[in-house]
C-alpha cells in the first residue's frame, strides 16, 4: 500500500514538466494546493497592509501617511482579506483537497471547471493588485458605497471588476461541490454518513450559489455607473443610494456565513478526533449549519439600522439576527459538550480550536450588541464594529483556518511540522490578538469612529497598546508560515494516519495518490466512530511528536 | 471517473447555474419593483413611448427559436443529425434576429436623444430616467446573454456535424439549450415589465 506514488508525483503528460504540469492538472489535491499558495501569498500581503494601518495609528497626527493612502492601505487591506482570504480560504484550499476523500470518491464532479475557477481567481487577484499601479488604488472601502464609489478619481472600476471576477470563481466553486456532494459521494455514503467538514461545505456552496449573483450584478451596476452615468442610485437622477446598500448588503451579510461556516466545520472535525469522541449532537451539527445558511441570508439590513428604515423593518431584521445566533450556540455548546470527557489529546490543531472556540464566542456575543436596534445606534461605524468583525472573522475563520492548516498539513505534504514552534506562534498570535482587538472594543465604546487616519487626543492609549498587538500577532503569524513551510522538506514522516482520525481521508497514504484510494473505501456506519482505535491511536499519536 | 457519464449530476450542476443566473436578473428586477412603485406615472408614459411591435415581434422571434433548440434535441436523440443541425442553426439565426432588431430600436432610440447621460434623460423626470436607465441596462443585460447563448450553441453545432454530440451522448447539447431557454424566459419577463407597462 505504501508503495503507490503520491499526486506529487504523478507523470504528466510529456510536453509538460515541472510547474507546466501543475498548471494543467485538473486533479483537485494539485488545485488545493495551488490555492493553497496563492492564497497564502494574498493573506501575507493583506497582513502586512494591516501592520502599516496599526503603524500609523500608534501615534496622533500624520506619522507614516496621509489620509488618501491610508484610505486605499484600508480598502485593499479589506477586499484582499476578503475577497482573496478569508472567503475562498476555507472551502478552495481544504475543501478542495479533502472535500472529494471524504465522500470516498476521485476528484470533484467537473474537474475543469475546478480549474478554471482557480485560474479567475488568480485573474482576480492580478487585477485588484494592478489597480495599485493603474489609476490610483481604490479609497471607497470594500463596501463600494454610492455616491462616493461613483464619484471617486480613483480606480475603482477594476477593483470592481476584480471582486466579480472573484464572485464567480467562488460561485463556480459552489455548484461545483453542491454537485460533487450529490453526485459524487460513495455509493456505500448516506447523507448522515458524511463528514461534519462536508456537511458545512454543503451549506457553504449553497449560499455561494445563492448569494453571489446578486453582489455580481450590483458590482457591475457600479462600472455602469462609472462609464454611463445612467443615476440609478443617484438621487439628482432619480435613484437611491439606500437601495444600493440593500442590494450589496443582500449577498455580502450571507458572505460572512460563506466565510465561517467552513471554520465550523473544521472546528467539528478538530474537536472529535482530539477529544476521541463521537461528537456531541451530530445532526444538530449538521443542521444547525443548514439553519446558519438559511437564516444568515435574511439579516442583511441589520448593517444599515442608521442608513434610513423604518421601526419595523428595523424591528424584523434585528429579531432575525438575534435567531441566527441560535444555530451558532448550538455549535459552540457541543463542541464544548464533545470535549467533555473526551481523552483529550493536546495538538496544535487542537489549540488553535479552543482558541477559536473563545474567540468566536466573543466575536458572536459582541455580534447582539450591535444586532439589538438599540445600542447599534450608539456604536454604529465605531471601533467595536472593527473589534466585532475581527473577532468572528479572524478569530473565528482565521484561527479555524490555521487549525486546518496544521489539522491537515502533515496529510497534504506526507510532513510533520515541529509542534514546539506551532504552540509558540499560536501563543504569540492569541496574546497579540488580545492586545490588539480589546482595546478597540474600549475606544469604539468611548465613540472612536473607523476608517479615520487620525484620532482625538483621548483615544491615544488605546490605540498605542494595539499597535503592539499587532506587532505580537505578525510575529506569531510570520513563525507559524515559516514553520510550516520548513517542515515541507525538514519535517519528519507523517503517517496516513498521525492524528487517529476516523474519516475516510485518514484512510489513505499521506500525502494521497492520484486517484485517493487504491481499493474501494470501506465507509464508516458513522465517521466519528472511535470505538477500540481511540487509545492507541492516541499513543501512536503521541510517538509521532516526540 | 464516475463524472464521466454521469449526465444527470452535468443537468443537475447546469440547473444550478442557471439558478445564479436568475438571481442575476433578479438583482435588477428588484430595481425595476422599487422604480415602479416610485415612478408608476413615468413607467407607464416610457412604456409607451416604446415600440410594442418591435418588442412582440422579438418575444415571437425567441419563442420560435425555444421550440426550434428543444427540437434539435429531440432530432439528435432519435439519430436525425441532418434535422439537429438544421436547427440548432435556425436558433442562432433567431438569435442574430433578435440581435439586429435590437439594434435598430436601440439606435432609434438614441437617435431620439435618449441615452443614458443624454440632455433629454439628465434634465427630464428623474422617473424617466430611472425607466430609460433600466431599459438600456437590462436589455442590454440580456443582448449579452443573447450572444453567449449564440456562441455555446454554436459549439454545440460543430459537436454535432463532428458528431462528438450523439444519442447516447448528448448532454452538451441539451445544457445549451437550457441555457437558451433561460435567456428566453428573462425576456418573457423583460417585456411585459418595459413595453407592456399599461
Amino acid at each position: 500500500m505504501e508503495q503507490v506514488p503520491s499526486f506529487f508525483e504523478t507523470p504528466a503528460p510529456p510536453r509538460f514538466k515541472g510547474v507546466l504540469s501543475w498548471l494543467i492538472t485538473t486533479d483537485h489535491k494539485r488545485i488545493g494546493l495551488m490555492y493553497l499558495f496563492v492564497i497564502l501569498f494574498w493573506f501575507v500581503v493583506a497582513m502586512f497592509l494591516g501592520g502599516l494601518m496599526r503603524l500609523e495609528l500608534m501615534f496622533r497626527g500624520e506619522t507614516l501617511m496621509g489620509a488618501q493612502s491610508y484610505n486605499a492601505l484600508f480598502t485593499l487591506h479589506g477586499v484582499i482579506m476578503i475577497f482573496l482570504f478569508i472567503i475562498p480560504g476555507i472551502p478552495a484550499i481544504f475543501g478542495n483537497f479533502i472535500l472529494p476523500i471524504q465522500l470516498g470518491t476521485d476528484d470533484v464532479f467537473f474537474p475543469k471547471l475546478n480549474l478554471l475557477s482557480w485560474y479567475l481567481y488568480v485573474i482576480g487577484g492580478v487585477l485588484a493588485l494592478s489597480t495599485l499601479f493603474i489609476g490610483g488604488p481604490p479609497d471607497t472601502g470594500w463596501t463600494f458605497y454610492v455616491p462616493f464609489s461613483v464619484g471617486t478619481n480613483s480606480n475603482v472600476s477594476t477593483a470592481v471588476f476584480a471582486a466579480f471576477v472573484l464572485g464567480l470563481a467562488s460561485m463556480l466553486t459552489g455548484i461545483n461541490f453542491v454537485t460533487t456532494i450529490h453526485r459524487m459521494r460513495s455509493e456505500k455514503m448516506g447523507w448522515l454518513q458524511l463528514p461534519l467538514f462536508s456537511w458545512s461545505l454543503y451549506a457553504t456552496s449553497w449560499v455561494q450559489i445563492l448569494a453571489t449573483p446578486v453582489v455580481s450584478i450590483t458590482l457591475l451596476l457600479i462600472i455602469v455607473e462609472r462609464f454611463l452615468g445612467v443615476g440609478l442610485f443617484d438621487p439628482d437622477k432619480g435613484g437611491d443610494p439606500i437601495l444600493y446598500q440593500h442590494l450589496f448588503w443582500m449577498y455580502s451579510h450571507p458572505a460572512v456565513y460563506i466565510m465561517i461556516l467552513p471554520g465550523m466545520g473544521v472546528i467539528s472535525e478538530v474537536m472529535a478526533v482530539f477529544a476521541r469522541k463521537p461528537v456531541f449532537g451530530y445532526k444538530a451539527m449538521a443542521f444547525s449549519s443548514l439553519a446558519i445558511a438559511v437564516v444568515g441570508s435574511l439579516v442583511w439590513a441589520h448593517h444599515m439600522y442608521t442608513s434610513g428604515m423604518s421601526d419595523t423593518a428595523v424591528f424584523v431584521f434585528s429579531l432575525l439576527t438575534f435567531l441566527v445566533a441560535i444555530p451558532s450556540a448550538i455549535k459552540v455548546f457541543s463542541w464544548v459538550a464533545t470535549l467533555y470527557k473526551g481523552s483529550i489529546l493536546m495538538t496544535p490543531p487542537l489549540f488553535f480550536g479552543l482558541c477559536f472556540i473563545y474567540l468566536f464566542s466573543v466575536g458572536g456575543l459582541t455580534g447582539l450588541v450591535l444586532g439589538a436596534a438599540g445600542p447599534d445606534i450608539h456604536v454604529h461605524d465605531t471601533y467595536f464594529v472593527v473589534a466585532h468583525f475581527h473577532f468572528t472573522m479572524f478569530g473565528g475563520t482565521g484561527f479555524a483556518f490555521f487549525a486546518a492548516l496544521h489539522h491537515w498539513w502533515p496529510k497534504m505534504f506526507g510532513r510533520m511540522y515541529d509542534f514546539k514552534a506551532a504552540y509558540w506562534a499560536a501563543v504569540l498570535v492569541t496574546f497579540g490578538f488580545f492586545l490588539h482587538y480589546v482595546p478597540m472594543f474600549v475606544l469604539g465604546l468611548q465613540g472612536m469612529p473607523r476608517r479615520y487616519y487620525d484620532y482625538l487626543p483621548e483615544y491615544e492609549a488605546g490605540n498605542f497598546v494595539a499597535g503592539f498587538g499587532a506587532a505580537f500577532m505578525l510575529a506569531g503569524l510570520v513563525l507559524m508560515l515559516a514553520n510550516l513551510m520548513v517542515s515541507v522538506k525538514r519535517g519528519s514522516i507523517a503517517a496516513a494516519d498521525p492524528w487517529g482520525g476516523t474519516t475516510l481521508e485518514w484512510t489513505v497514504p499521506s500525502p494521497p495518490p492520484l486517484h485517493n484510494f487504491i481499493q474501494d473505501p470501506e465507509v464508516p456506519d458513522y465517521p466519528y466512530d472511535f470505538t477500540g482505535i481511540g487509545a492507541v491511536k492516541a499513543k501512536a499519536g503521541d510517538a509521532e511528536v516526540s | 471517473m464516475r463524472q464521466a457519464t454521469d449526465h444527470k449530476g452535468k443537468r443537475l450542476g447546469m440547473w444550478l447555474f442557471l439558478y445564479t443566473e436568475i438571481i442575476l436578473f433578479g438583482g435588477l428586477f428588484v430595481l425595476y419593483a422599487v422604480y415602479l412603485a416610485k415612478y408608476p406615472g413615468d413607467f407607464i408614459q416610457g412604456g409607451k413611448d416604446l415600440s410594442r411591435l418591435f418588442g412582440a415581434a422579438n418575444t415571437l422571434i425567441l419563442l420560435v427559436s425555444s421550440c426550434a433548440v428543444a427540437s434539435s434535441i429531440t432530432a439528435v436523440q432519435r439519430d436525425q443529425k441532418k434535422l439537429g443541425l438544421i436547427l440548432v442553426g435556425a436558433t442562432i439565426f433567431c438569435g442574430l434576429v433578435f440581435l439586429v432588431n435590437k439594434y435598430f430600436e436601440w439606435g432609434h432610440k438614441i437617435h431620439e436623444g435618449i441615452y443614458p447621460g443624454s440632455e433629454d434623460l439628465v434634465y427630464g423626470e428623474p422617473g424617466r430616467n430611472i425607466f430609460f436607465g433600466l431599459y438600456y441596462v437590462i436589455t442590454g443585460l440580456h443582448g449579452l446573454h443573447i450572444v453567449i447563448g449564440m456562441t455555446v450553441l454554436t459549439v454545440a453545432f460543430v459537436l454535432v456535424s463532428r458528431e462528438r454530440i450523439t444519442p447516447e451522448n448528448h448532454v452538451f447539447l441539451e445544457n445549451a439549450g437550457l441555457y437558451w431557454h433561460l435567456v428566453d424566459l428573462a425576456w418573457i419577463f423583460i417585456f411585459p415589465l418595459f413595453y407592456l407597462v399599461l
